[in-house]
């Protein structure tokens, strides 16, 4: 591997853009392909898929065996929202692989002993994902049903292009949510991201069973982001 | 923020950069092919400085010593090799996996 194409991987793995190696067995790591920049030929589309599975594999094209490895960040789960369901979601999301946190500015509910061992942030969204921004490895549930607190978030996420983006509440709720995202300039396409009501349609019927169908819906937005069945 | 900060400096790509940065000639192996219930996933990877330093994991810790021994001759030839390990009395080697598993490993030097 030459040396300027593993500071080049090391820069995109820093910055949080996935990545894909080429390499053959006689010569090495040959290329470097970033997420962005794939091509659509048969490398690309392997390469591609390596990305969303996140899985190295070996492919055979034009008579050649090249291995591929993928660098792909790993998930950020930033749920908005100290609520009965985040309490259910929370160990959950950490036994299927992904650490969640979450931001509340009502003290009273993001309290440690409500959230053991989970990153809390009691303050606004705004001022959190300011410092910390959002990113298309970002998976975020709006689940304070308060405009106030919700929107913002939900706002940041559009504009980050974040691969999962949820928000709780009934039709009648989401339908004053678009009224309000139309006035703030995005159009339907990109309101049309959000998935709302939040969750896989399993007929859930307490926040336990919320937080299955949140934790499936984000699984589901990962695995399958960037290709045609992604929704 | 809570992601990287630990994995970082156990990190084998960063610790190669960091060591060519110095001055160090460097290789780095990657699991590329695995059978039956291999320790670490294919794309692992070890890296090795020609002095003998070593940061990641091809194995679990089964195989690494051999690894690092050919590292340092591939640093020296600048040739790629491919190693393959296996249950011991399988292969040439007098390491093996004791999970029964089997890896292909390709070495290659940096550039």
């Amino acid at each position: 591997m030459d040396r300027t194409l593993l500071h080049g991987l090391n820069e995109a793995r820093a910055s949080r853009r996935g990545a894909v190696t080429v390499a053959t067995e006689r010569h090495g790591v040959q290329q470097l392909l970033l997420e962005g920049e794939i091509p659509g030929d048969a490398l690309g589309q392997a390469a591609g898929k390596a990305l969303r599975t996140g899985k190295a594999s070996s492919v055979e094209i034009d008579g050649e065996t090249l291995f591929l490895n993928a660098y792909v960040p790993p998930v950020r789960f930033v749920v908005i929202g100290a609520v009965h369901i985040t309490q259910a979601l929370a160990p959950m999301a950490r036994a299927a692989g992904y650490e969640l946190e979450i931001i509340d500015p009502r003290g009273a509910f993001a309290t440690p002993d409500r959230f053991p061992d989970v990153t809390l942030h009691a303050e606004w969204p705004q001022d959190v994902l300011a410092d910390d921004p959002l990113d298309a490895y970002t998976a975020l549930a709006a689940i304070t049903h308060d405009p106030k607190i919700d929107d913002p978030a939900l706002i940041a996420a559009l504009q980050a292009d974040c691969f999962y983006i949820g928000a709780l509440g009934s039709r009648k709720t989401h339908g004053r949510r678009v009224e309000r995202l139309t006035e703030a300039g995005f159009d339907d396409a990109a309101i049309g991201r959000i998935d709302a009501p939040i969750g896989l349609d399993i007929g859930a019927a307490n926040p336990a069973e919320i937080a299955v169908a949140i934790l499936a819906q984000m699984i589901a937005a990962f695995r399958r982001r960037g290709s045609e069945s992604a929704r | 923020m809570v992601h990287d900060s630990s994995a970082r400096s156990h990190d084998p790509l960063t610790a190669a950069e960091d060591w060519l940065a110095g001055g160090r000639k460097v290789a780095l192996a990657t699991v590329i092919e695995t059978w039956g219930s291999a320790p670490r996933p294919a794309g692992s990877h070890l890296a090795i400085s020609e002095d003998g330093d070593f940061e990641g994991s091809v194995s679990g810790g089964c195989v690494e010593g051999a690894v690092v021994a050919e590292a340092i001759e591939v640093i020296e030839t600048a040739e790629p090799k491919v190693l393959e390990f296996g249950v011991a009395d399988e292969t040439a080697w007098r390491v093996g996996l004791s999970c029964g598993g089997r890896i292909r490993v390709l070495v290659e030097p940096f550039g």
